[in-house]
C-alpha cells in the first residue's frame, strides 16, 4: 500500500527538485514503483524505449556488448539521477544495456504518457524539456572529457 | 546374381557375413563391449559382438546389464558413434616444407582402407546422412571424408531394445531404417530360436548377401520382424512433440530464462559433442619441427563448448557458459536448418546418457516451451 | 583444400601496426568483400580481406593488421618471401545489384580495406551510380589508412569523401567525431541508396541503426562482419552467427537478415 503519492515521490526526487506541484501530479500519473534485484537489466539494446527510470535506491551500470570483448561499461548511475535518454527522440529505441548494481528501486515513467501529456500541455512540455536539457548537456559535457582518454599513453 | 529382397540368416549367416566382408578386404568394425560400455571397433567373429548384453540408460547414467537371450544387438547405442572412422578425431591435411631454397605444401592423400559398419542403427544412418551434407554438400568436399564414406559397406540393425534416452521417433529418424544401407538385419530371438530377416538395400549388398547360406524370407518371418521394429518405437525413452515446431520455438527464445537455468548445471566439459554422432566442428593446429623447415597441418575434432572456440579480438564471443550451451542446443535443433537444410538431431539420447549431469535436451526443449515468448506477456 | 604456395612482392607499412603485402599467387579472381586465408608456414592461417581492385591483373593487395602469432608472422614477410593462400571466399559487396542507387560507404578503422575493393570498382563505373560518398572513422590521423589514396579520391569531383577522427591534436584541421556524424550532412536519396558498412561491430550496429533512422532501407544496408575462422569452407563451425556461416553466406550480410541477431548477447 503506497504510503506517500506518486506525485510526492516525484517532487522529492532530485531530477524534479523545485518543480510545481501540478506538475508532479501529472509526471506522476505515468509513474509506478519498480524494483531491480541485482544484476537484473532495466532494458536492452534494441528493445523499444518505453520508459525511462528515477533512481531512488541502488546503482546502474550502462553498458554496450562488442563481441570478443564482452559487455563495455561505460557509465554508472547513482540514486538521485535518472536512466535512459532515448525516450526523448524518436525511433525510440534503447542504444545500450542498463544492469542494477546492486538491488535498485526506481520511479519508471512511462515515455509515451510523458510525451503525449507535454503535447497536450506545453508549461509542462517546457519544464520537461528545461530540465532534461540542462541534464543532457552535463552529460554531454563530461562524455567529451571522457572520450579524451586523457590517462592514455599519448600514440 | 543377387538374393531375393528378403532373406533370413542364421547367427552362422552373420558369421559369414562378417567373413565376406573381411574377404572383400574391409575393415570391418562393430559393436563390442569394452571398459564395461559398447563402443564400436574391429570385429572379427560372433565372439566380439556384445552377446547377451543389454544397456541402461538415463541422464548421466549408462550400465550394462546381461541378457538371457543370447541376443547380438540387444541394446541401443554407447558413447562412440560412426563419426569416430568417418570424419577423423584427427587427420593430416598437409603437410608443408619452407627451407630458404623453396617451398611446398603437399597434400596427405586419402586414406585408402575400406571400411564395413556393422550394426548401424536407423538414427545413425540418418546422422552420417547429415554429416554427408555438411562434408560433401558444400561448394569443396572434404576428400577424406569422402574416400572413406564413399567406399562403406553399411550393414544396418533395427533396434529391438531402445534405450531410455533414446527419441529417434520424435525426432523422424527411427526406429525403423529409411535407406542408406547395403543390408538391414532385424534380430529375431526367443522362443528357442535365433534368426535374422535381411533386406537388401544395394546392389553390393545383394552381391555379397548371394554368398551366405541363408532361406527366402516367409511372411511370417516378415511379420515378426515388423513387429520388433513397432514395438521398439512404442518404447521411446523420452520424446520431443511436434519437433517441427522446435526450430522457431528456440528462435524467439535466445533470451529465455531457461538458458541461465541450464547454465548453472553445465560443465560446458563438451562430452554431448564428443558422443554426438553429427557433431562435425574442427579445429587446426599446425606443428613444426624445431627448425621450422618442415612442419604439419593436422585438423582435429573440436567443440563448441571450449572458452576459445569462438576467440576474436582478444577474448571469446561466447564466454560465458550459458552462450556456449545455448549456441550447441540452438545450432542443433534450429540453426542447424538454415545452414544445412535438416535438423541435426536424431534422437539418439547419447548427449543425455553421457552429460555428467545429467542435462536432457527434451527437458530444455519442454522447459522453453512450457513459457515461450510468443505466449509470455512481455515485460520484465 | 590446400593453399598454394605464393610469394610476397612488396610490402607497405600503413600504420602502426598494419601492412598492405601484394601477394603473388598466379593470378586468382576475386570479387570485392571477399577473402583470402593466409598460411604461415609452421603457424597457422588467418582470413585477411583482399583490400586491392579486383580490376587490375597482378599480385592480389592484403590489409593486414598484426594482432596474434599468425598475423605477426605474416605481417614480417618481405618481398621474395613464401607463404600459402586458399580463396577466395564469402559473399561480395553488391555493386551490380546498386547500379542506379547513391551509394553511401561508411568505413570504420581497419573496416576500410575490405571496402577499398568495392570503392575501386565503384569509381571504374562511375556512370552506373547516383551519388557516391565515403565516409571513414577512425581513432586519430595517425590510424588513417590508405590516406594518400582517400585524398586522391577526394580530389575527384563525382565522389565525396569525408573523414574524421575520435580525437586530434591541433595540427588536424579535419572532422573530429563518431562517423554517424558524417550522415546528416552526407548527399544521398534515402528511398535510392544502397549503403557499405564495414568497421567494428559497435560502429556497425550504430551506424546501421543511424542509416535506417535516415531511411535507407534495412535490405539495402550491408555489413561486413566477423568471427573466429578456421577452414573458410562451411565445416569446422567455427564462423557461426546464428544461423549463418560467415565463410559461405557471409561475410556481407544485409541488415534486414542480421539487425536482431547483432543484438543478443554472446550469439
Amino acid at each position: 500500500m503506497e504510503v506517500r503519492g506518486l506525485e510526492r515521490l516525484i517532487c522529492e526526487h532530485p531530477v524534479f527538485a523545485g518543480m510545481a506541484l501540478e506538475h508532479c501530479d501529472l509526471v506522476g500519473g505515468c509513474a509506478k514503483n519498480v524494483r531491480f534485484d541485482k544484476g537484473a537489466y532495466l532494458f536492452r539494446e534494441g528493445e523499444p524505449a518505453d520508459e525511462f527510470f528515477l533512481i531512488r535506491h541502488g546503482r546502474v551500470a550502462l553498458e554496450i556488448t562488442a563481441p570478443g570483448r564482452g559487455a563495455l561499461r561505460f557509465s554508472t548511475v547513482n540514486a538521485g539521477e535518472f536512466v535512459g535518454e532515448s525516450w526523448l527522440v524518436a525511433p525510440y529505441r534503447w542504444i545500450f544495456d542498463a544492469q542494477a548494481l546492486e538491488l535498485t528501486r526506481a520511479l519508471s515513467i512511462d515515455a509515451r504518457c510523458l510525451r503525449e501529456k507535454c503535447e497536450g500541455d506545453h508549461d509542462l512540455g517546457y519544464e520537461m524539456m528545461k530540465r532534461f536539457m540542462a541534464m543532457l548537456v552535463q552529460r554531454l559535457q563530461a562524455a567529451q572529457l571522457q572520450m579524451l582518454d586523457v590517462y592514455g599513453n599519448s600514440a | 546374381m543377387t538374393a531375393a529382397r528378403h532373406s533370413v540368416l542364421t547367427r552362422d549367416g552373420v558369421q559369414a557375413l562378417l567373413d565376406a566382408l573381411h574377404r572383400r578386404g574391409c575393415r570391418v568394425l562393430g559393436p563390442t563391449v569394452c571398459d564395461r560400455a559398447i563402443v564400436y571397433d574391429d570385429i572379427a567373429s560372433l565372439a566380439d559382438l556384445p552377446r547377451g548384453w543389454t544397456d541402461e540408460q538415463a541422464g548421466g547414467r549408462y550400465r550394462l546389464l546381461p541378457r538371457d537371450d543370447g541376443a547380438l544387438f540387444g541394446y541401443a547405442v554407447g558413447p562412440h558413434s560412426w563419426k569416430k572412422f568417418l570424419h577423423a578425431p584427427a587427420q593430416l591435411l598437409w603437410h608443408a616444407e619452407h627451407t630458404p631454397t623453396g617451398a611446398s605444401i603437399v597434400p596427405e592423400p586419402p586414406a585408402a582402407e575400406r571400411l564395413a559398419f556393422v550394426g548401424v542403427r536407423a538414427c545413425e544412418l540418418h546422422a552420417i546422412a547429415i554429416q554427408d551434407r555438411v562434408l560433401l554438400g558444400g561448394a569443396y568436399a572434404d576428400p577424406h571424408y569422402r574416400a572413406r564414406r564413399e567406399g562403406a559397406f553399411i550393414a544396418a540393425v533395427h533396434c529391438a531394445e531402445p534405450g531410455g534416452t533414446c527419441f529417434c521417433a520424435s525426432m523422424n529418424a527411427g526406429p525403423k531404417v529409411a535407406g542408406g544401407y547395403d543390408l538391414a538385419l532385424t534380430e529375431i530371438v526367443g522362443a528357442g530360436e535365433h534368426r535374422f530377416v535381411v533386406d537388401v538395400g544395394s546392389e553390393e549388398g545383394g552381391a555379397v548377401l548371394a554368398e551366405l547360406p541363408r532361406r527366402a524370407a516367409t511372411p511370417a518371418d516378415l511379420a515378426a520382424a515388423d513387429a520388433v521394429v513397432a514395438n521398439a518405437a512404442a518404447r521411446m525413452g523420452r520424446a520431443i512433440p511436434a519437433a517441427e515446431e522446435v526450430p522457431a520455438l528456440l528462435r524467439r527464445n535466445l533470451d529465455h530464462p531457461r538458458w541461465d537455468d541450464v547454465a548453472g548445471r553445465c560443465l560446458t566439459c563438451g562430452n554431448c559433442t564428443m558422443v554426438c554422432p553429427t557433431c562435425f566442428c574442427t579445429t587446426v593446429e599446425d606443428v613444426a619441427s624445431l627448425d621450422g623447415a618442415a612442419s604439419e597441418h593436422v585438423q582435429r575434432w573440436d567443440s563448441c563448448f571450449t572458452t576459445d572456440f569462438s576467440y576474436l579480438h582478444g577474448g571469446s564471443v561466447r564466454a560465458s557458459p550459458r552462450a556456449r550451451y545455448r549456441q550447441w542446443m540452438t545450432h542443433k535443433l534450429s540453426t542447424w536448418w538454415e545452414q544445412f537444410g535438416t535438423s541435426g538431431c536424431v534422437g539418439c539420447g547419447r548427449c543425455v546418457t553421457w552429460c555428467p549431469v545429467g542435462i536432457d535436451i527434451t527437458e530444455e526443449v519442454a522447459a522453453i516451451r512450457a513459457s515461450d515468448a510468443a505466449v509470455r506477456e512481455s515485460g520484465r | 583444400m590446400v593453399p598454394v604456395v605464393a610469394q610476397v612482392r612488396t610490402r607497405r607499412r600503413e600504420t602502426r601496426d598494419t601492412w598492405t603485402l601484394a601477394i603473388d599467387a598466379g593470378g586468382l579472381k576475386f570479387r570485392p568483400g571477399q577473402f583470402n586465408m593466409l598460411y604461415a608456414f609452421g603457424i597457422g592461417e588467418i582470413p585477411v580481406s583482399i583490400s586491392g581492385d579486383p580490376g587490375m591483373p597482378g599480385p592480389l593487395i592484403h590489409t593486414v593488421r598484426a594482432v596474434g602469432d599468425v598475423s605477426q608472422a605474416v605481417t614480417r614477410l618481405k618481398p621474395g618471401d613464401a607463404l600459402g593462400l586458399r580463396g577466395p571466399f564469402g559473399t561480395a559487396w553488391p555493386l551490380a545489384e546498386s547500379r542506379g542507387s547513391d551509394i553511401v560507404v561508411i568505413a570504420g578503422g581497419l573496416g576500410l580495406a575490405p571496402l577499398r575493393p568495392a570503392i575501386y570498382r565503384l569509381i571504374a563505373e562511375r556512370d552506373r551510380y547516383g551519388r557516391i560518398a565515403v565516409l571513414y572513422g577512425t581513432r586519430s590521423p595517425q590510424d588513417i589508412l590508405f590516406r594518400r589514396e582517400l585524398e586522391g579520391w577526394r580530389r575527384r569531383l563525382d565522389v565525396a569523401i569525408e573523414v574524421t577522427v575520435d580525437h586530434a591534436d591541433p595540427n588536424w584541421h579535419g572532422h573530429v567525431g563518431v562517423v554517424t556524424k558524417l550522415i546528416g550532412s552526407a548527399a544521398f536519396d534515402p528511398d535510392h541508396t544502397v549503403a557499405f558498412l564495414c568497421g567494428p561491430e559497435i560502429m556497425m550496429r550504430f551506424t546501421a541503426a543511424a542509416l535506417e533512422a535516415a531511411g535507407v532501407a534495412a535490405e539495402r544496408i550491408h555489413l561486413s562482419l566477423e568471427r573466429n575462422m578456421k577452414c573458410a569452407i562451411g565445416q569446422c563451425g567455427h564462423c557461426q552467427f546464428g544461423p549463418t556461416l560467415l565463410c559461405r553466406d557471409g561475410a556481407v550480410l544485409s541488415y534486414d537478415r542480421v539487425s536482431r541477431l547483432l543484438t543478443v548477447r554472446e550469439l
